[in-house]
């Protein structure tokens, strides 16, 4: 039967906040658009964004976007690239009021403007006083903005497909991307989308992890589609491991919890923060966070039965704080850790929760690869938000700055696809190999017969890479992990469904969505072995300190071969001066 | 612990049945927690389902004959022997998984997004406490569908009834004291099926995981209309 096939000017992988910000650029132009999400758009794990925004809008506390950039490079361990971050934090103000233009309900200030709240590794006057720099609707402000974007697409009549799974880039001979191959859940019959442009906005690849805050549906789709186009992936070893999930769990209670006013005790009732961050204590980096919580609970001073966790006090907010202003948190609390946070505090430990590497964009969403002593534009490809890195979150990513980053960068790219289409009029011609090579992939799963389960594999790989690839990461400990992840990768092939049939076949996705997590999951794995030097998320005991001299330089991983590159970081701004590293102290 | 599960696949099946698992129901185990146990017994039981907190929507299944969204459903409050069916009144794609066509069809009916006819102002329109207070109860919805699928009238008249849902945003945006487009709204609310089909039989509010109240948000409408009719 012949392969189904569609043509459109631009292609969005992805319905999370980058592809609707994207999406919603292009939507009030003449070209024709498709977006493509596995789930239906609403369900995008933006949805799960708790905390806020950031932008330095001044509503609460002074505040001007240089402090914000000088924080982001500093939150990054200066792994960042400056000229990113600081059109990121320029940006973010214009941005937050387009959102608030397009419906967000942000929570307000008796005086009608946005409220903001603290959140960690945020100051006053570069490293100064604590800063109030994250706009929230409640605790729910990426359900807020999520759906309002989702709206306004519908508004523009956006062309979704939704339920639609994207398996692979089609690509010529020179390396231009023309499209994808996508499959149709409900049908199970495949579909060739060719485009001028294809922007990935496929989101995180926390499954990778046993324990994680991120959704199912968050299996590193669009970075393993570029690793198997040959593109590279950044900075994969810097993984952002939340300080505060239900313990054993792995749900998300936000730093806003902090930010309000919460705090972190051991066994003994102890604040512990103040030892390991005496200024900024429970407001410190994430990366700081994560690893005091670790060292707590190592050496014995957890709670609980197993003295496995530590408690985020929140009871002397007091109810009316609680109820207003982190409503979702009590909700979820109840229900999964079966505390009242009013009255009681929450169990709480570390859990996997977003990769600062990705895809190598410049900050128009074009996606990079080396060339020469250079670098050159992948022709027809974007990426943006989470899957992608600009790199704006360089070693540790700044709670708020999640949300930013996929709206500034997911609507850069929309921008720019826009100018692309102005000068590419014509699709280029097909390349027959590189479909048949998709459909491969696609049909393998067809073979019958004895074989290992997927739900099998998956387990074993995602506990390995939470023993092998976590918070604390030795030579040792990470060897050994790349040896399991090798060995557990030549048994692939061994896999097998039983479910061969057609309509809405979520085995077969499944399927998919494991060859997606072991191709990202290597690549941290790999990233992290290779790197030998502690910064920012990225923790070695056996190399304690950061080292700038050899390794203030980003990771580029290949699949192939399993290579690793690097490329420097870009320490010059737009229109500042340089932020020069410096110790990193909170 | 026993469960029966729904099961209907096009290609195979003439008719939906129920087939019988066991699962080992641990502490705090929640209904999503089952039926990803139940898919790993058998990789052909489909079930949509994502972030596993009760924010995205995807889970809204029938459980011992209420809606409910199965992420945040503890087994423990649960009768044995547990019976999942998927939503009533939709049309069964594959055992869990119904066609929601209609129901995102009546949310986008109602203009689901803010219209401003002012010019923008540079920052953000403002906006009291007090009146985004009014937004709460409102803007939380999570369109899992619980509501409208265990909505006597929506079962009734899925293409011209708007439903609890559908609803429930409508009021969001008349609510909403930056949105200029309540005389048009209300205009389109007219006609004995998109709103007044509501009889408060109040299966909605029942059914919705995230305590919002659909046919309070409907009593609103109503009295806006007629407060504008006098």
């Amino acid at each position: 039967m012949a392969l189904n096939k569609r043509r459109f000017d631009a292609l969005i992988i992805g319905a999370g906040g980058a592809g609707l910000n994207a999406a919603i650029q292009l939507a009030d132009t003449d070209s024709r658009v498709a977006v493509v999400s596995k789930v239906f758009p609403t369900r995008s794990h933006t949805v799960a964004a708790q905390g806020g925004v950031n932008a330095a809008l001044a509503n609460v506390l002074p505040d001007n976007w240089h402090w914000h950039m000088f924080d982001t490079v500093k939150g990054s361990d200066y792994l960042g690239d400056q000229d990113a971050i600081e059109f990121m934090c320029r940006e973010a103000i214009p941005t937050v009021y387009e959102l608030e233009h397009n419906g967000v309900p942000f929570s307000r200030l008796d005086n009608g403007k946005i409220y903001q709240r603290a959140f960690g590794g945020q100051s006053q006057d570069f490293g100064g006083a604590q800063a109030a720099r994250t706009c929230a609707a409640a605790d729910r402000t990426g359900h807020a903005i999520l759906h309002a974007l989702y709206q306004q697409n519908v508004r523009a009549r956006t062309h979704f497909f939704d339920e639609y799974f994207a398996t692979d880039l089609i690509r010529d001979d020179e390396g231009a991307i023309l499209g994808a191959l996508i499959l149709e859940i409900e049908t199970g019959e495949p579909l060739l989308i060719e485009a001028k442009a294809t922007v990935l906005a496929t989101g995180g690849c926390g499954q990778v992890y046993r324990t994680t805050s991120n959704a199912h549906i968050n299996t590193g789709d669009g970075t393993a589609m570029a690793l198997r186009a040959g593109i590279p992936l950044m900075d994969m070893e810097f993984f952002q491991f939340h300080p505060t999930g239900i313990a054993g769990k792995g749900m998300l209670i936000t730093e806003g919890v902090r930010g309000e006013g919460g705090y972190l005790v051991n066994k003994d009732g102890e604040r512990f923060m103040e030892r390991y961050a005496p200024n900024a204590k429970d407001l410190a980096s994430r990366d700081v966070v994560s690893r005091a919580i670790v060292t707590e609970v190592k050496e014995g001073r957890g709670v609980g039965p197993n003295a496995d966790h530590v408690l985020l006090k929140v009871d002397h907010l007091g109810e009316e704080i609680v109820s207003k202003r982190l409503p979702g948190i009590r909700e979820s609390g109840k229900i999964f850790a079966g505390v009242d946070a009013v009255r009681e505090p929450l169990p709480v430990f570390p859990t996997a929760h977003y990769v600062m590497g990705g895809i190598p964009t410049d900050p128009y969403g074009r996606v990079l690869v080396p060339q020469g002593t250079g670098e050159e534009v992948v022709p027809g490809l974007y990426a943006a938000g989470e899957c992608a890195c600009v790199s704006v979150h360089g070693a540790n990513r700044l709670g708020g700055n999640s949300l930013l980053d996929i709206l500034v960068f997911g609507r850069a790219a929309g921008l720019d696809v826009i100018e692309n289409l102005r000068e590419n009029k014509n699709h280029r011609p097909m390349n027959e190999t590189s479909v048949e090579a998709a459909m491969a992939r696609l049909t393998r799963w067809d073979q019958k017969g004895e074989g290992i389960s997927v739900s099998e594999l998956r387990d074993e790989f995602r506990k390995t890479m939470e023993d092998h690839a976590g918070v604390f990461r030795t030579e040792e400990i990470m060897n050994e992990g790349v040896e399991k992840l090798k060995a557990l990768r030549d048994r692939l092939p061994e896999v097998r469904l039983s479910d061969h049939s057609k309509v809405f076949n979520t085995a077969r996705v499944e399927a998919l969505e494991l060859e997606n997590l072991f191709d990202t999951g290597i690549s941290i794995a790999y990233s992290a072995l290779m790197r030998k030097e502690s910064r920012g998320a990225h923790s070695r005991p056996d190399y304690p300190g950061r080292d700038d001299a050899n390794w203030m330089k980003h990771s580029l991983y290949y699949r192939k071969d399993d290579r690793m590159d690097y490329k420097p970081v870009r320490t010059k701004p737009l229109s500042v001066e340089t932020f020069p590293p410096k110790e990193r102290v909170y | 612990m026993k469960f029966l599960v729904s099961r209907y696949n096009p290609e195979s099946d003439a008719d939906p049945y129920m087939q019988e698992f066991d699962v080992d129901v641990t502490r705090g185990m929640m209904l999503r927690d089952a039926l990803l146990d139940i898919k790993r017994q058998d990789e052909s039981f489909a079930f949509r389902h994502s972030c596993g907190e009760g924010v995205c929507g995807s889970d809204g299944v029938n459980v011992n004959g209420t809606n409910k969204l199965a992420c945040v459903t503890p087994i423990s409050e649960l009768k044995e022997p547990i019976e999942v069916r998927p939503f009533p009144g939709r049309p069964i794609i594959r055992d869990l998984v119904v066609d929601m066509t209609q129901f995102y069809q009546q949310y986008k009916a109602v203009k689901p997004w803010l219209v401003r006819n002012d010019p923008m102002p540079e920052q953000e329109i403002l906006q009291s406490p007090e009146e985004r207070d009014k937004l709460d109860g409102l803007y939380e919805c999570i369109l899992c569908g619980c509501c409208s699928t265990s909505c006597p009238s929506f079962w009734w008249n899925p293409e011209k009834f708007h439903g609890p849902q559908a609803l429930l945003t409508a009021w969001r945006f008349l609510a909403d004291s930056r949105d200029q487009a309540s005389d048009e709204r209300l205009d389109s609310l007219e006609g004995p099926y998109k709103l007044f089909r509501c009889h408060t039989i109040m299966n909605c509010v029942e059914a919705c995981p995230k305590g919002l109240n659909p046919t309070k948000a409907i009593g609103h409408i109503k009295n806006l209309m007629l407060k504008n009719a006098v």
